[in-house]
């Protein structure tokens, strides 16, 4: 599949974390940059952070100009992958459904869905008979919060997590790529404003450019490069069934009840749960979270009543004041950063590699990536998708 | 579910309290006088340290009492709980190595497969 060499000495980019995001970095920079020399550094295994421990939802239905860009860049790249990479990422556009319970509901999801189409993407509102149709075992109106339309975004869907880490992992390994497993960087180091290396358990590499693409971790490898970052640390947790028969054939999401669903080619039901309320790295969180999403999805779906839940995960995300990420340089020469994803990062995956990779190797953000800077948390221009979101921040 | 030690109403699940992040975060004494960075420093920038913390809870399904607690983030422990007018106690006073909750290795949670 791919190597695993004893890391060089030094390398001219260093990337730091083996999941999507990261790989698909290193990826782009060898492919669309022609660079050479670099290195990905993980401390587990390939995808065993957030890429392995997410719902795989993917979609672009978000509210501001910028982060529709953004996303559906992400969403145009996806729909190529499998074939770009020559290898099957499972990429299947079932479409997304967002329910809406209230009359706020309504009026936020009609809102987002209409300035979507100014934006060119494909949301369009679904009334309470066609979300029947799609879904024929949803109960929609004996239940507390009853169901009184959805926002439908056909393009969206979900794809194999672990398949789009490999995939990256083996066509950016080709490019002489360095995909470093079971190394940890425990240290950013700087010299006169300027990034020179990363100390990790096999020792100290020396890099020109390093770019932290770490999740949860990010601000605490920041910090030792004296960088400060609007992060907060959270636990985000998700379930799956035992497998069943094929019984939903897209994928469901509730804000206002907190439930997300889908089922995997495997049958069982993909179940997105919400982060915890305080800081943690401890990639479990409360039973209490997992018992309110359960509640609501039996509501939602009262045949699930009598399912029994196979296995349960936590992992710990970085949750940005604004709920947008943060794809930027900082303060020190050649350190870059791409996190903030909070609870939706997988289904910018390819997008986010994308234009960091551009941004690492210019040394300048793509225009895509621009408005996503750490600077906005200074000039106040912050980029706000609490509604666009699915889990709570 | 953690277990917290309300100062006012004794040991109750975690699901009636709610966090509020950082603790000892002062208001800046003049904000006129500091410039946007300083100011947002002071809005978004908390700590999120892996190990020690100095947290604030608040008691919303009980008596609806802030108080601060030092939690070790890496495994929830919670090492104190005290009053809002009392001293913090010293950091030095705690045990900082790095853990996880019940011991396993630090990577993935469960996972005995990785061998560093």
């Amino acid at each position: 599949m791919w190597r695993s060499p004893e890391p060089k000495k030094s390398y001219d980019i260093i990337i730091i974390g083996g999941g999507g995001h990261g790989l698909g970095t290193a990826y782009y920079l060898a492919k669309e940059h022609k660079l050479k020399n670099i290195a990905v550094i993980e401390k587990g295994w390939l995808g065993s952070g957030n890429t392995g421990r997410n719902t795989t939802i993917i979609r672009s239905n978000y509210l501001w100009n910028e982060s529709v860009y953004l996303y559906d860049h992400a969403l145009k790249i996806w729909e190529n992958l499998s074939n770009e990479l020559n290898y099957n990422v499972m990429f299947s556009q079932r479409g997304v459904l967002n329910l809406a319970h209230n009359e706020h509901d309504v009026k936020e999801i009609k809102r987002r869905m209409s300035a979507n189409r100014l934006n060119g993407i494909d949301s369009k509102w679904i009334n309470t008979q066609e979300i029947k149709k799609l879904v024929p075992i949803m109960n929609t109106d004996n239940l507390r919060y009853p169901v009184l339309g959805a926002s439908y975004q056909p393009r969206g869907g979900v794809a194999r997590h672990d398949a789009v880490a490999w995939g990256f992992a083996m066509r950016a390994d080709e490019m002489g790529v360095d995909i470093i497993q079971n190394c940890e960087v425990k240290n950013i180091i700087t010299k006169s404003g300027k990034v020179t290396g990363v100390e990790t358990d096999k020792g100290i590499i020396s890099g020109e450019k390093v770019g932290v693409v770490a999740s949860g971790h990010s601000s605490i490898l920041a910090k030792t490069a004296g960088i400060k970052l609007p992060l907060q640390s959270r636990p985000l947790q998700a379930l799956v069934s035992e497998p069943i028969k094929p019984v939903i054939n897209t994928v469901v999401m509730s804000n206002a009840v907190h439930a997300y669903v889908s089922q995997s080619d495997k049958g069982e039901l993909v179940i997105g749960a919400g982060t915890d309320g305080y800081n943690s790295f401890t990639q479990r969180g409360g039973y209490d979270v997992i018992e309110d999403t359960v509640r609501a999805i039996v509501e939602l779906y009262p045949i699930f009543g009598k399912m029994k839940m196979l296995r349960q995960w936590g992992g710990i995300v970085d949750i940005c004041p604004d709920a947008s990420p943060i794809i930027s340089k900082c303060e020190i020469n050649g350190l870059y950063f791409n996190c903030g994803w909070g609870t939706g990062g997988f289904k910018a995956t390819p997008g986010s590699a994308n234009v960091f990779a551009y941004t690492i190797a210019n040394d300048d953000p793509h225009p895509i990536n621009a408005p996503f800077n750490l600077n906005r948390f200074v000039t106040g221009k912050l980029i706000d998708e609490h509604g666009a979101a699915a889990v709570a921040h | 579910m953690l277990v917290i030690n309300c100062p006012y109403c004794g040991e109750r699940d975690q699901s009636e309290f709610s966090n509020g992040g950082e603790a000892h975060v002062a208001r800046p004494k003049n904000p006129e006088t500091l410039d946007d960075k300083k100011w947002s420093e002071y809005v978004f920038i908390r700590l999120n340290p892996k190990g020690i913390f100095n947290e604030r809870w608040v008691h919303t399904h009980g008596c609806r009492k802030w108080f601060n607690a030092i939690r070790n983030t890496s495994t929830d422990e919670i090492l104190k709980v005290y009053k809002l007018n009392e001293e913090p106690p010293s950091i030095g006073e705690f045990d900082t190595t790095l853990k996880t909750p019940s011991g396993e290795p630090d990577l993935g949670s469960g996972n005995f497969t990785v061998k560093k």
